[in-house]
C-alpha cells in the first residue's frame, strides 16, 4: 500500500498524531517543494532534493553549531538512499512549517518520553498532538542523529531509493524485483540498462512516498561509520562562513543595548541628549527594561551607549547576593514542600529502621554558569512593506519565528526568520530564553525601513544570561552490613524555569530509593546549559557514590562495578573506561585518578581523570579518559570532537567558572573574570573511546559533559583526601586563601 | 580619511581615529571573517596580523595602524605568497585534523598560529600554550595543539 503519508506505520504507538499527520503532509510536501525546488529539481519524500545533474540535496531540521549534525544527517540520508556521496550536500531547513521537524516528535513519542521541559514553552497544545510538534525545529536534547536521523532521515533516504526504483521500473517495463540501485544508480543485470538518479528523480517525484520503506542491516552500512570530512569546516578556515553576526545589509544601521542589570528590573530614565552627542549616533530607544542605541556603525553605537547614564529599577531584588541565594536553596532542602520525583522501596523506613546501618549524609551545591558562546548574542531585523524579516542564529528557527510572529503582530505569512549560522549557543538560544530577539523586533521598528543589525557587547552579554541554575541538593544513604548502600534518600532544590530537572536516574542496585525536588526560586534567569539538569545530577550522585565507596574502604571503581548487573551497557562502559585509563595502575606522588558514570540523552559516559592540585587550590588536569556507548556511531571523528569538547567544556566549568550575585546584579562582566578554560590548561591526553552496542542511537552533543566534574572532583580526593562538594573547585581554594 | 594597507591592497577609510581596528575591517571594508568576541583583548577571536605580529584588533585604535601592513583571515594565504585559491598550511591542517567546531574563534586561532609558525616553526608546547591564548568554547584544544604540532613537524 503506498501513502504519501510515510512513517506512520506505528500507528498505535503515534495515537491521535497519525490522522492529523496525514492531513498535513499533503500541503506540507507541496509547500516545501515551492520553497526549495527550481527547474531542474525534484524534492522526494518532503527533505531530499535530486537535480538532472544528479546533486542530493539533504534538508536538515537542526542548526550545525559544529557539532557536524548537517554532514552526519546527510550521510544517514545518503546511507539508505544509496547515494553517490561525492554529489550530496546538506543544507539547513528553511525556518518555516513545511520543514517542521516532526521526526523529532515521533522519537519522543515512540520511546514514551515526555517532552524536555525546555520545549514546554513555545508549544501550542491548542490542536492535540499534531500542533504540539508542528513548531519544532530545535536542536537540543542531543536529538539530533539519534531521533532526527534514525526516525527521520534514514526513512527519508530508504522511501527516495524506492521511488527512485520504481520510476525506472515503469520506465523500463520491469518489475523493481530486478532493479538494484548502488551509488546514485539505478541498474537493470539482465538488459545491463543503467539510469543515474538525476535521470529519474523528475519521474519519482511523482510517485507516491511508500509508507514503510526497508532499512539496511549495521552490516551494509557503506556510509555510516566513516569520517567523511565534514561540510562546514572549509568556510570556517577560510573566514568564508556567515554567522548571523556577519550579516550585511544596504542601509543597514546598527544598534546595541544596555538592560536593567538587576534581572526583572525596568528602565526607569535615561536623558538621551549624551549619546546624541556622539559622532555617529542615529537615536536613542527607550525599550521597556532596556535603553538602545543605534547608529551609523557598532562602535558608534556603543560610544553612544557608554555616554548614556540610564536609571532602572531593580524589581524588589536590589538586595540579593549569593551568599543570601545559597542560604535560601539549603533552607529550602528542609522544606515541607518537596514533591516525589522517583521512589524506589522505602528508603526512609530503611534509614530509620535499620539496626546496625552506617549513615552518610552530605550536601552538595552548583553555581549559576554562563554559556558564554563566542558569538556574543546579536540579531538583525527589518521592517519593511508590511513584512518583517530577521537574520538570526537561532536553535529553532520555527520555534523562534512563532515569537516573532506574536511580537510583530503580523501574520505568520509576513514573517521570516533566517537561520544564520550560530558561533556556539549551548542552550543560550533555544526560544524561550531569546528575549533578545523581542530587543530587535522593537528596535526595527523605529528604523524602519533600514534594516538593523543589533550586537551585544560581552559585558551585556554576560550580564543578560539565561543561566545554569545555582542549586544545591541532601543526600543521605544507609550502608549495610557488607559496606553496599541499602537506601538512598535526597532531596534537592530546582528553579522553575526551563533548566529544571528533566528526570534522571541513579544507574546503581540499591534496593530503597526517595528522591524528592523542591522549588526554591530565583529572580535570575535561568536556562538550559548544555546537557541541562544532568550537569547538576551527574556531579551530585557520582560524588556521593564515591563518599559510600570510600565510608565502605573499598576502591571507587570496583564498588561502582558491584552495584551495576553483570553485563549491563552501564558496567561495560565502566569496565572499559577503568580499562583504557589503565585504574590501579601507579600515579606520580599527588596524582589522584577519579572516576565517574553518567547516562544522559540515551548515551552512557564514564570518564576517569588524573588531576593534582597546585598551591591554590587549583587543580591540573593531566588526562581524561572516556568511554561511550551511544550505540551505533554515525561519524566516528565529529563523534570523538563533540566528546573532547564536552570534557573541555566540562573541566572548565569545574575548575573554575561561577556567575555570581551582588546586589541583586551579575558580578562577572566579561572572560577575564570569569575565566573559560584555555589551551595552556586542557590536559595534554584525552582519548575517547566508543563502545558498540545493540543499544538505541544515543545523542552525542551533551553526554560526555555531565560524568566530567564528579570524575575531577574525586580524582581531586583521591590526590588530596579533600572532598570537594562545592564547585567550582577554585572556590574553595578562594576561602582558603581569604581566610 | 585614513589610509589603510589591508590584504595588500590600500584601503581609504572615513572613520574616526579611535574607532577599533576590528569595526573598520568588519564594518567599513566589509571583511567579517575576523571576529567580535570580547572587546578586551581577551579571547583573540579578532585576531589579525600587523606587520607580522598577531595583533587583537578590537584593542587597537585605527591611528595606530595608519600606514602599516595588515593581514586578515581572507588575505592570509596570499600574503605567504599561496597562489590564488589555494589554502595556507595553516588553513589546510586545520582541514586535515578537522578542528573547527562551531568555527567562531577559528580565524583567531588560525592567525595566531600563522604567526607563531612563522616566527617559531617548531614551537614547543610551551611555546604554543605561551602564543596561542585563544579562547574556544567548544573545545577545540586538542585538535588545536594536534594540528600545530603536524604543522611543525612538517617544518
Amino acid at each position: 500500500m503506498r501513502r504519501r503519508t510515510f512513517l506512520i506505520g506505528s500507528a498505535a504507538a503515534l495515537g491521535g498524531l497519525a490522522l492529523g499527520y496525514r492531513a498535513w503532509t499533503n500541503a506540507f510536501e507541496a509547500q516545501a517543494a515551492a520553497l526549495v525546488t527550481r527547474d531542474g529539481e525534484s524534492l522526494l519524500g518532503g527533505w531530499v532534493k535530486i537535480g538532472t545533474d544528479d546533486t542530493v540535496t539533504v534538508y536538515v531540521p537542526h542548526v550545525d553549531m559544529g557539532q557536524g549534525v548537517h554532514t552526519a544527517l546527510a550521510m544517514m540520508l545518503a546511507e539508505e538512499l544509496d547515494a553517490d556521496w561525492s554529489r550530496v550536500r546538506a543544507e539547513r531547513a528553511p525556518g518555516e512549517k513545511a520543514f517542521a521537524n516532526r521526526f523529532l516528535a515521533e522519537g519522543w513519542i515512540l520511546q514514551g518520553w515526555r517532552l524536555p521541559a525546555f520545549l514546554d514553552g513555545p508549544i501550542d497544545t491548542g490542536f492535540g498532538e499534531v500542533a504540539r510538534f508542528i513548531n519544532l525545529q530545535i536542536t537540543g536534547g542531543s536529538t539530533a542523529v539519534r531521533f532526527t536521523g534514525q526516525v527521520g532521515m534514514r526513512m527519508v533516504g530508504a522511501a527516495a531509493r524506492a521511488m527512485l526504483i520504481e520510476a525506472a521500473a515503469r520506465r523500463w517495463q520491469t518489475s523493481t524485483q530486478e532493479l538494484a540501485a548502488a551509488n546514485g544508480v539505478v541498474s537493470h543485470a539482465a538488459s545491463g540498462r543503467t539510469a543515474r538518479y538525476g535521470e529519474l528523480a523528475t519521474d519519482a517525484a511523482r510517485l507516491g512516498v511508500p509508507a514503510s520503506p526497508r532499512l539496511k542491516a549495521r552490516k551494509d552500512y557503506k556510509i555510516i561509520g566513516r569520517s567523511v570530512p565534514r561540510f562546514d569546516i572549509p568556510a570556517k578556515v577560510t573566514g568564508a562562513m556567515q554567522y548571523g553576526i556577519d550579516v550585511r545589509l544596504p542601509g543597514m544601521l546598527y544598534a546595541t543595548v544596555k538592560a536593567a542589570p538587576v534581572h526583572g528590573g525596568k528602565l526607569a530614565s535615561v536623558d538621551p541628549t549624551p549619546a546624541m552627542g556622539v559622532k555617529g549616533v542615529e537615536r536613542v530607544i527607550r525599550l521597556e527594561n532596556a535603553v538602545a542605541v543605534v547608529g551609523r556603525g557598532t562602535w558608534q553605537a556603543s560610544r553612544g551607549l557608554a555616554a548614556l547614564e540610564p536609571v532602572f529599577t531593580d524589581g524588589g531584588n536590589g538586595a540579593i547576593s549569593s551568599q543570601g541565594h545559597a542560604a535560601q536553596q539549603y533552607r529550602a532542602l528542609s522544606g515541607a514542600k518537596s514533591s516525589s520525583m522517583h521512589k524506589v522501596g522505602d528508603a526512609d523506613a530503611a534509614l530509620t529502621a535499620a539496626p546496625g546501618a552506617r549513615i552518610l549524609e552530605a550536601s552538595y551545591r552548583v553555581p549559576f554558569l554562563h554559556h558564554a558562546a563566542m558569538e556574543p548574542i546579536n540579531a538583525t531585523a527589518q521592517f519593511k512593506d508590511g513584512k518583517l524579516t530577521v537574520w538570526a542564529g537561532e536553535q529553532d528557527a520555527l520555534g523562534s519565528k512563532a515569537n516573532l510572529v506574536k511580537w510583530s503582530g503580523l501574520r505568520a505569512a509576513d514573517v521570516t526568520l533566517i537561520a544564520m549560522p550560530v558561533g556556539g549557543a549551548f542552550g543560550r538560544r533555544i526560544p524561550l530564553t531569546a528575549h533578545y530577539l523581542e530587543q530587535v523586533v522593537q528596535i526595527a521598528r523605529h528604523t524602519a525601513p533600514h534594516p538593523v543589525k543589533m550586537i551585544w557587547s560581552r559585558e551585556e552579554d554576560f550580564a543578560q544570561g539565561t543561566y545554569r541554575p545555582a542549586v544545591v541538593t541532601r543526600i543521605r544513604a544507609a550502608l549495610g552490613q557488607n559496606g553496599m548502600p541499602t537506601a538512598w534518600s535526597q532531596v534537592y532544590t530546582d528553579i522553575p524555569g526551563p533548566g529544571r530537572n528533566d528526570g534522571f536516574h541513579i544507574p546503581y542496585a540499591i534496593a530503597n530509593q526517595s528522591i524528592r525536588s523542591v522549588a526554591s526560586p530565583s529572580h535570575v534567569r535561568t536556562g538550559v546549559w548544555r546537557s541541562v539538569a544532568h550537569s547538576q545530577h551527574g556531579f551530585y550522585i557520582e560524588s556521593f557514590i564515591d563518599e559510600l565507596a570510600t565510608a565502605a574502604g573499598r576502591d571507587p571503581f570496583e564498588y561502582r562495578r558491584d552495584l551495576l548487573p553483570d553485563g549491563s551497557r552501564h558496567r561495560r562502559v565502566l569496565e572499559i573506561a577503568a580499562e583504557k585509563a589503565g585504574w590501579g595502575t601507579s600515579l606520580p606522588s599527588g596524582v589522584g585518578r577519579g572516576i565517574a558514570l553518567v547516562e544522559s540523552f540515551g548515551t552512557i559516559v564514564a570518564h576517569v581523570v588524573e588531576a593534582s592540585v597546585g598551591r591554590r587550590g587549583v587543580p591540573t588536569v593531566h588526562r581524561v579518559t572516556a568511554a561511550v556507548d551511544c550505540g551505533d556511531v554515525c561519524h566516528p571523528d565529529t563523534a570523538t570532537a563533540q566528546v573532547e569538547g564536552a570534557i573541555v567544556m566540562g573541566l572548565s566549568a569545574a575548575i573554575g567558572e561561577e556567575i555570581t550575585i551582588e546586589r541583586g546584579a551579575v558580578v562577572q562582566k566579561n572572560f577575564p573574570d570569569y575565566p573559560i578554560l584555555s589551551l595552556a590548561e586542557t590536559p595534554p591526553r584525552i582519548e575517547v573511546h566508543f563502545v558498540r552496542s545493540e543499544g538505541p542511537w544515543g545523542g552525542l552533543g551533551e553526554p560526555g559533559l555531565p560524568p566530567v566534574a564528579p570524575a575531577l572532583a574525586n580524582a581531586v580526593f583521591a590526590a588530596t583526601g579533600r572532598r570537594m562538594r562545592v564547585l567550582p573547585l577554585v572556590s574553595a581554594g578562594r576561602k582558603s586563601a581569604s581566610g | 580619511m585614513t589610509g589603510l594597507k589591508v590584504n595588500g591592497q590600500l584601503r581609504a577609510v572615513d572613520a574616526d581615529p579611535d574607532t577599533p581596528l576590528l569595526w573598520v575591517l568588519r564594518e567599513d571594508l566589509g571583511l567579517t571573517g575576523t571576529k567580535f568576541g570580547c572587546g578586551v583583548a581577551a579571547c583573540g577571536a579578532c585576531t589579525v596580523h600587523v606587520d607580522g605580529k598577531p595583533v587583537r584588533s578590537c584593542s587597537v585604535p585605527l591611528s595606530a595602524v595608519a600606514g602599516a601592513d595588515i593581514v586578515t583571515i581572507e588575505g592570509l594565504a596570499a600574503s605567504a605568497g599561496v597562489p590564488d585559491g589555494a589554502l595556507h598550511p595553516v588553513q589546510a591542517a586545520w582541514i586535515d585534523i578537522q578542528v573547527p567546531q562551531c568555527g567562531y574563534c577559528q580565524s583567531g586561532m588560525i592567525m595566531g598560529t600563522a604567526a607563531l609558525l612563522k616566527k617559531t616553526p617548531k614551537p614547543t608546547d610551551a611555546e604554543i600554550d605561551a602564543a596561542i591564548g585563544n579562547l574556544c568554547r567548544c573545545g577545540t584544544y586538542p585538535r588545536v595543539r594536534r594540528a600545530i604540532r603536524s604543522l611543525s613537524e612538517q617544518a
